[in-house]
């Protein structure tokens, strides 16, 4: 077996990512991963492909990202169960609305096709939503997909030799040191373990996000578009409390997707029933229907959260060759693509078609 | 008792459930697979989830569970 | 308040004795009367004064606050308990096969459970088959209801059901109940080393191809009762944080089983300890059947690439030989990602491919969301 000339640890949708953006720019990859390709936050996750405005840089790596997302859709398989159902971003209320208008000309300036809602609009397009909404945006390039098969397609298109079953429990600009004793040297590793990168750098200021997620029986057409409440984006900001914030997204199977909760500082991946149900109140708050739908099951998964809520890309700092690809919190499956070419932009000593310095690890390390 | 299948009148027998009734009305489909196979009752305890129907408007009911009511309106498929 | 989750044999018997000590008791179950399956539809009773709630399923439960979150057709509501016994019975273990998705092909148990609630199964040609003392009973159920029984196809070799045969010699009540079934099922034919090796029909099934030995042939049927054995329902006890588990073992063991947590639950470990002998005894016979039926290996090779595994989700078993855990077949195919929960694809999988199911999350059974929020 010959040596690789890159190594990225874990086979999540960053990963997976980085090893086709490496392998495509002439590298031999390996990756490693402890457990399912495809598992961890990746799978615990919504696919949401989405377009956000919290920053510039967040804006620029999002938008960035989903025209990479456009151009490999064609050639995403089935079961990726790609869906370009648009995100639908709703108002409650009249200040609410403000932020849709807001969106609205911050997109507009940026290129991004969105149309305001009123409120007429708004009910006709989601039926299913409760009467004496404000209005909502749509944005109609965002879409979904089914994570874990869309990071096997990606792990699968790269060629990279896999070592599943792995575990890394130390690198160093030599290489990386397995559990079970073994070591593997490579010119370059690539870190893409999400949150559990603090298990190998506790200095960085990465933490595990809980969120929980519940999914339903099929009801095509209950919901066309992915449909976000404005008042997530206070959820996502605040670092401190627990919170909820209405998410729902159809998939292909007609299945819904219901989300979203936040946590800080558990680490135990329980299912909390005071949170599911705090969460499905929300929900409920926002479509009555869903109350009476079947749901399958609940699970829960942690975000790899920033405090400044962008993802960290680059070269780890005191490190030449070890590069950091996580950090993504709610956006991994989104900026995975953009992630991966960043990544390979550095690597290579190529220019990249966004700043990269927004995203420098060295901000992180305490 | 008189319910309702797929707009059908059906005269079924009283104190059963509603795949019972199903069943002796002689229909063999009670929902269509994801592939589209036809599917019907198979562990006959609320387990398997093949007997899926329709009742009065709320989908994915198990209807080995359900005791027929009259004026049940169910749709299969 | 002892709650317990079941009103088979083994939930009864827990209720009777915890009842017998004084302890205020509530049974739950998911059917309208006790029994559960094997005594479905008898008209059992549950001892005075125990509570019943008919037609409710545990969705989950807080064992740190001690309630149960139950669901029924229109509401939901929550149980609190001092005690919790889990009598949740188990569930028929089904293997995929040619065409085992056609209407009409039923469990030996399900159809008996359909039938009993109403089905009319006189005159009809039904075949049963797959393996266990299910079989017998389930043939003599429907023979006894006016059903044609074609033929009753075991899959165990008659060597080892005879051996089994002479065990019975120790226990005379089991001596004639076997003598019972036998005289019930006089005249229908019986063949061991025998299995279904695929069904066929257009919208329904039409007749099952089986094989004894090398003879491979052909019976016509209005209905097929198949199953493979019992799987315990262990999912609710597994979300609850149990983790040594009783199993599943038929009626004798379900009964000095639930007679022990009753007494324990109610205080008395004394009178439990007493059950001990009787319980061995009955997990040795348990044992004993366990080893007469083994499924053989051969039937890991009746589903074809193109069979389906996974019911709910449409997974072909093709699809399936990628996956190296039950893990990634969830992840990459969808497998057990149904409603049914992977209670009957797991117990196949773990059959065809040795395959652990490692995770359980609420709810254990499909609930309403409604149902989820709570008061």
């Amino acid at each position: 077996m010959s040596l690789p000339d890159a190594i990225v640890v874990g086979a999540g949708i960053v990963g997976a990512a980085c090893a086709r953006e490496l392998s495509h720019s002439g590298l031999r990859v390996t990756v490693c991963e402890s457990g399912v390709v495809g598992g961890g936050a990746t799978a615990a996750g919504m696919g949401h492909l989405a377009v956000m405005d919290d920053s510039e840089a967040q804006f620029a790596l999002t938008s960035y990202s989903q025209s990479l997302w456009r151009n490999l859709a064609a050639e995403l398989p089935n079961d990726a169960e790609y869906l370009p159902c648009g995100s639908l971003w709703i108002a409650a209320d009249e200040e609410e609305m403000a932020e849709v208008h807001r969106k609205d000309r911050y997109y507009k300036q940026r290129g991004i096709p969105v149309e305001v809602l009123d409120a007429k609009q708004l009910a006709e397009a989601e039926p299913n939503l409760r009467p004496g909404m404000a209005g909502g945006l749509i944005m109609h390039a965002d879409g979904v997909c089914y994570p874990p098969c869309a990071a096997k397609f990606l792990l699968e298109r790269s060629g990279a030799q896999l070592l599943q079953g792995r575990r890394v429990v130390a690198v160093d600009d030599g290489g990386v040191l397995f559990a079970d004793g073994t070591e593997l040297a490579a010119g370059t590793v690539v870190m893409a373990t999400g949150a559990a990168i603090t298990d190998l750098f506790p200095q960085l200021a990465v933490a595990p996000r809980k969120g929980h997620l519940l999914i339903t029986d099929r009801y095509p057409g209950f919901v066309k578009h992915q449909i976000i409440e404005l008042g997530y984006l206070k959820s996502a900001h605040s670092i401190a409390s627990d919170s909820v914030a209405f998410n729902v997204q159809p998939r292909r199977t007609g299945q819904l997707l219901i989300g979203s909760s936040r946590q800080y500082g558990v680490t135990d991946g329980a299912v909390e029933s005071a949170m599911l149900s705090r969460m499905l109140s929300r929900a409920v708050q926002y479509m009555p229907g869903l109350q009476h739908l079947s749901s399958i099951r609940a699970w829960t998964g942690f975000r790899a959260a920033t405090p400044d809520k962008l993802p960290l890309i680059g070269r780890a700092p005191r490190l030449c060759n070890v590069l950091l690809a996580t950090g993504h919190e709610g956006l991994g499956i989104s900026t995975s693509l953009a992630t991966a070419r960043l990544i390979g932009d550095e690597l290579l000593g190529r220019v990249s078609a966004i700043p990269r310095e927004p995203y420098h690890p060295a901000r992180a390390f305490c | 008792m008189l319910i309702l299948i797929d707009g059908k009148p059906f005269d079924g027998p009283e104190d059963t459930t509603v795949a019972v009734a199903l069943l002796m009305a002689g229909q063999t489909m009670f929902r269509r697979s994801i592939s589209g196979e036809p599917r019907a009752p198979l562990c006959g305890m609320g387990i398997c989830f093949e007997c899926r129907v329709t009742i009065d408007g709320c989908a994915h009911v198990r209807s080995c569970q359900i005791p027929v009511r009259e004026g049940m309106e169910i749709r299969t498929g | 308040m002892i709650v317990i989750v079941g009103a088979g044999p083994a939930g009864m018997a827990a209720a009777r004795r915890a009842r017998e000590c004084g302890a205020e008791v509530t049974v739950v179950d998911d059917n309208p009367a006790p029994g559960g399956q094997i005594w479905r539809g008898e008209g059992r009773w549950l001892a005075d004064g125990v509570r019943f709630v008919p037609s409710a399923r545990v969705v989950s439960g807080d064992t740190a606050a001690k309630t149960l979150l139950l669901e029924t057709e229109r509401g939901a509501g929550e149980l609190p308990y001092d005690r919790l016994i889990l009598a949740t019975g188990s569930r028929e273990l089904f293997l995929p096969f040619p065409g085992w998705t056609l209407p009409g092909i039923f469990g030996v148990g399900g159809l008996q459970a359909l039938a009993k609630s109403g089905l009319a199964v006189r005159r009809k040609r039904i075949l049963v088959a797959g393996s266990g003392p299910l079989l017998l009973a389930g043939a003599s159920y429907f023979r006894s209801k006016g059903a044609e029984v074609v033929l009753i196809a075991e899959q165990a070799d008659a060597f080892s059901v005879a051996r089994f045969g002479a065990q019975l010699l120790r226990h005379p009540a089991k001596v004639l109940r076997a003598a019972q079934l036998q005289v019930s099922l006089l005249g229908v034919p019986t063949k061991h080393g025998c299995w279904v090796e695929a069904a066929e029909g257009t919208d329904r099934v039409e007749c099952i191809h089986l094989r004894q030995g090398s003879r491979a042939f052909t019976e016509p049927v209005d209905y097929a009762a198949i199953a493979w054995g019992l799987v315990p329902n262990t999912e609710l006890a597994t979300l609850l944080g149990c983790d040594s588990l009783a199993g599943a073992g038929g009626v004798d063991v379900s009964t000095v089983e639930g007679e022990i947590a009753g007494l324990i639950a109610a205080g008395r470990e004394d009178l439990a300890r007493e059950l001990y002998p009787r319980r061995d005894k009955a997990i040795r016979f348990a044992k004993a059947i366990d080893e007469t039926f083994a499924l053989r290996p051969d039937l890991r090779h009746l589903p074809k690439p193109e069979t389906i595994v996974c019911r709910c989700e449409d997974v072909t078993l093709e699809r399936l030989q990628f996956c190296n855990s039950f893990r990634a077949a969830k992840l990459h195919t969808r497998c057990g990602m149904g409603p049914c929960q992977a209670r009957i694809c797991g117990a196949a999988t773990r059959f065809l491919f040795g395959w652990q199911d490692d995770s359980i999350r609420p709810p254990a059974l499909p609930a309403r969301i409604g149902t989820l929020i709570g008061s």
